[in-house]
């Protein structure tokens, strides 16, 4: 049995959590501007991992998963990985991702 | 109030004075009588009320059960109107999933989980509490449709459009939606108390590599159940809003699909008879070693099938789709996922096989019920690969042959496992043996009527006969004398012998009440670690949290290897082992307290579901209820340490609660 | 009486000590609750990416929904999982008074965001896109309303514990409480972004 206390890793001080937030503005703000401006091809792409970069980002940093156990970060992609899967898996049979 | 246990010592137990929650509700301090039920937060108390009710629903289930073969037993059946017909089997399949199967699982699971991993109670005591109360209330919500208006009478997977405001007008699908919506909350809630408590509360020493099947198993459907139920959430929900509030979802003549409800329904639904199966896997595997008197063969593939079968069994929900209209690539890609999942059931059953092999074979009842598993679910499984098959699907689907099928595994394998429990765990929760003779007839007739009664299924089946049709003729049964009509007579028969069976087991029940014998502590020379405690256990199960250093702890605490003839020799008795840990009983243990708010805040979930039916002032009321009930949970303080496994420090202070009030 | 009440509460609920794991309880318990969410979410975006396109009546998805408005209140949501850290931050260095003033900023951002949807609902029902209007209203007032509940529910729990700890009656640890409180409110964030860009960026 593990006596361990929990320790809380703060590697992140006020003013780190704040540049993630800065970034993250600047991402949404580069997210809006696929609305005005013609990103052609990249279009999807560039908007799918932007949405990606931001949820890692507020899951690792602002959630503290990047520093917590890794048991959480088990329960919780888990979950989210089950999600991704039977979801996708439901929309492909109604041909959703064919053009 | 704080219970404050000093076994072992002579004072009596000092009764602490409650705080008072909001300057108005007080604790509940009666530990007597039905107070004492209502407000446990004992998991060994639940366990049993989960049992109680389980039970209860069994009977109605089957009763729902005797009436459909009533009215299938002859031509031209008299019995039921095929509207009554098609709420009939709704209802039956629905109770016996949601209100008997998952709770008397999690009746064995409440009860000896924690007893097996060395714990006092489980993570969330009141949470536990609360699980229970919502299933209860979920279970009246849902029978309730029987005296409102008729019950939900689509299936007990409710397809939609038919389950929708144009085909099933009555409110009994309302019922059915509300009814499983405050029963997946319950199981969702469940299933977060147990990995936590699974994950945080093992005794020290207890690696998850040590940990019992049974428990291993039990962790595994709550990982489906956390992960599955959402998923029927939505389904109902989008029922629900169609149903009550006009939105679209299943009109078809708005653009919807159909299938939609279908893939949502199924992703939990799979998953779902895995939460069915495992914990009967997980009793047997703890059954057939102590009754085989040999260690279970293959231990990690035994558990590491188990986890495969819950991840798997998340990839193979539109098997039973495959006559829906999927196409044949789908089709083909779940048909080879399906095949797959019949290889981790598999191993387990060379494992349980391998077990018994060699051993020196006790036949008990409860061993009689296992082994009458192995081979009762293989049956069932072997008909289910062939519906792995999709061609040969393509004719089976809607046919008796599934009925047959689930019937196999579900009563012949869930069913048997159950019955296996109780006769070999009736002495650990009563105290008392249940009778072997009873349990005999039980066991046979049991054996018998299943087989007499979905055996036949297979052949109604591939000759044709669909699910669900209320009525057969004459000349729709075919010709010569083992025509439709034979088949249906001998397995409405079947049925009766069947119930019969089940009466056995409860005339067993009252029979033991009222004349068994106590029990001795360890009547099965049995291996894990709930037989080191009393029978019943005292209200904080073990004198002392025990130190696991093996798999099968409480054996390696009876037996010894000689090391001159390498056999095992008995160095203990039960009864040696209890007396040393009372004599090194822990000097101060503290309980989890009694709560009126699980049972509070469940009943206004109830009220504020009922309120979707019958108007929004309810919903409000029902709604008030249980804020009124969160908050005086929150703010109600957890005076007793909620779980308190470790042992005594070293310099003897004991954590101490705080007077109160 | 209730300071050794608490104290004990305190000392009993120490996260993280005396479990297997080194775990506390109630933060597995969170993120497995967080992890089944997915699945919930998961679920009712999928139902309204399927049906979007499907508009037996009224307004298309492109001639509705108003951009630039979405961006300011996805802003504004944002924004807020960055004051709930600093809540949890000053909880951390047991500073109350920092802790409830960023909780409740947190929750004005949040009900700023709230109030924006219900801004947008009463936009669009006005612009003939209602609940049983179709499939893509159907769908879109599900998905985004039960987000807006999540969030409204996170409101709620911002002010409690606000208020709770006014009034000094925490019974865990404070710490612990506030962390929580702040997992389930950045899982409301992490939903909207990518509603965002589903249901609003990618064009039906």
């Amino acid at each position: 049995m593990s006596e361990t206390t929990e320790h809380h890793d703060h590697g992140m001080s006020d003013a780190g959590y704040i540049k993630i937030a800065l970034i993250l503005a600047a991402i949404t703000a580069l997210e809006v501007s696929t609305y005005y401006v013609d990103f052609g091809p990249l279009f999807m792409p560039s908007l799918m991992i932007m949405m990606i970069v931001k949820f890692v980002m507020v899951v690792s940093y602002f959630m503290h998963l990047k520093f917590d156990s890794k048991i959480f970060s088990f329960l919780f992609y888990t979950g989210l990985a089950l999600a991704l899967f039977v979801y996708i898996v439901a929309l492909a049979t109604f041909k959703f991702f064919i053009a | 109030m704080a219970i404050i246990e000093r076994p072992g010592s002579d004072t009596a137990p000092a009764v602490v004075t409650p705080s008072q929650t909001m300057g108005a509700v007080k604790r509940p301090v009666e530990t007597k009588g039905w107070k004492e039920w209502l407000f446990t937060v004992d998991h060994k108390k639940i366990g049993i009320m989960y049992g109680v009710v389980a039970m209860f629903f069994f009977v109605v289930g089957g009763i729902e059960a005797l009436l459909i073969r009533l009215q299938l037993a002859a031509p031209n059946g008299t019995i039921l109107s095929a509207d009554q017909y098609n709420q009939m089997f709704t209802m039956h399949g629905t109770t016996m999933v949601f209100l008997f199967a998952m709770p008397m699982a999690g009746a064995f699971a409440n009860y000896f989980l924690p007893l097996q991993i060395g714990a006092r109670d489980v993570a969330f005591p009141r949470l536990n509490a609360l699980s229970l109360w919502l299933l209860v209330a979920g279970g009246i919500v849902l029978n309730l449709s029987w005296f409102l208006g008729g019950a939900a009478d689509g299936g007990w997977f409710m397809y939609a459009p038919n389950s929708g405001p144009v085909f099933s007008p009555s409110n009994g699908v309302d019922y059915w939606i509300l009814g499983l919506q405050i029963a997946g909350v319950a199981s969702l809630i469940g299933s977060i108390n147990l990995i936590v408590t699974v994950l945080n509360m093992r005794a020290p020493g207890m690696s998850l590599m040590k940990m019992p099947v049974f428990t291993w198993m039990i962790l595994v459907v709550q990982f489906l159940l956390v992960f599955s139920l959402p998923v029927i959430t939505v389904a109902l929900v989008l029922l629900m809003f169609q149903r009550s509030y006009g939105a679209t979802f299943f009109d078809v003549s708005q653009g919807a699909d159909p299938l939609l409800w279908q893939h949502l329904f199924w992703i939990f639904g799979h998953p779902e008879v895995y939460v069915l199966i495992l914990p009967a896997f997980g009793i047997i595997s703890e059954v057939l070693p102590t009754f085989a008197r040999k260690p279970l063969f293959g231990y990690p593939f035994v558990v590491f099938s188990g986890a495969s079968i819950g991840l798997v069994g998340f990839g193979v929900w539109a098997h039973h789709m495959f006559a829906a209209g999927l196409g044949p690539v789908s089709v083909a890609v779940f048909s080879i996922a399906t095949m797959a999942i019949a290889i981790p059931t598999g191993v387990k059953i060379f494992n349980w096989l391998l077990t018994m092999w060699g051993g020196k074979i006790w036949y008990t009842t409860a061993m009689k019920f296992a082994i009458g598993l192995v081979i009762l679910f293989t049956v069932g499984g072997l008909s289910g690969v062939t519906h792995s098959v999709a061609p040969s699907d393509t004719q089976q689907t809607d046919t008796y042959y599934i009925v047959a099928h689930f019937h196999y595994v579900l009563f012949g394998g869930m069913v048997f496992g159950l019955f296996s429990g109780f006769y070999y765990w009736w002495p650990k929760v009563f105290g008392k043996l249940l009778n072997e003779k009873l349990g005999s007839w039980n066991f046979w007739l049991m054996v018998i009527g299943m087989n007499l009664t979905f055996g036949p299924m297979h052949i109604l089946g591939l000759q044709g006969q669909p699910r669900r049709m209320y009525i057969w003729t004459e000349a729709r049964a075919g010709e010569g004398f083992f025509n439709l009509g034979f088949w249906n007579l001998v397995a409405s028969i079947g049925s009766f012998i069947l119930a019969a069976g089940v009466l056995f087991f409860l005339i067993n029940v009252v029979y033991t009440a009222r004349k068994g014998k106590q029990a001795p502590l360890d009547p099965w020379d049995a291996r894990t670690l709930e037989w080191l405690t009393t029978s019943p256990p005292k209200p904080h199960n073990f004198d002392r949290i025990p130190v696991v250093h093996h798999l099968d702890e409480y054996f390696h605490r009876k037996y010894e290897e000689d090391t001159a003839t390498h056999t095992m020799k008995k160095v203990a008795e039960g009864e040696d082992l209890i007396r040393a840990e009372e004599e090194a009983a822990d000097s101060d243990i503290h309980l989890p307290s009694a709560s009126y708010w699980p049972i509070v805040l469940a009943f206004g979930v109830g009220v504020l579901c009922m309120g979707v039916i019958y108007g929004v002032p309810i919903m409000v009321l029902g709604a008030a209820i249980v804020l009124f009930a969160s908050y005086g949970w929150v703010l109600e303080p957890s005076v007793a340490e909620p779980i308190d496994f470790e042992p005594p420090s070293a310099d003897g202070s004991t954590k101490e609660i705080a007077p109160l009030g | 009486m209730a300071d050794t009440a608490l104290h004990a509460a305190d000392h009993a609920s120490d996260h993280g000590h005396h479990s297997s794991t080194g775990l506390s309880n109630n933060k597995l318990a969170m993120w497995l609750f967080l992890g089944s969410e997915c699945l919930l979410f998961g679920g009712l975006i999928s139902t309204y990416m399927l049906y979007r396109g499907r508009v037996s009546d009224g307004p298309h998805p492109s001639q509705i929904y108003d951009i630039p408005f979405t961006s300011v209140s996805s802003f504004v949501l944002l924004m807020s999982s960055l004051t709930m850290v600093l809540a949890v931050t000053a909880a951390q260095r047991k500073d109350d008074r920092r802790t409830n003033l960023w909780l409740t900023v947190t929750a004005v951002l949040g009900a700023t965001f709230v109030g924006g949807q219900v801004y947008e609902f009463t936009t669009f029902i006005r612009e003939g896109l209602g609940f049983t209007t179709s499939l893509f209203g159907s769908s879109f007032y599900t998905l985004t309303g039960f987000h807006g509940v999540h969030v409204s529910v996170g409101v709620i729990f911002l002010l409690s514990t606000v208020g709770i700890i006014k009034k000094n009656k925490i019974t865990g640890n404070k710490s612990e409480v506030v962390e929580l409180v702040g997992l389930y409110w950045h899982f409301v964030d992490i939903v909207w972004i990518i509603i965002f860009t589903l249901v609003y960026l990618i064009p039906a």
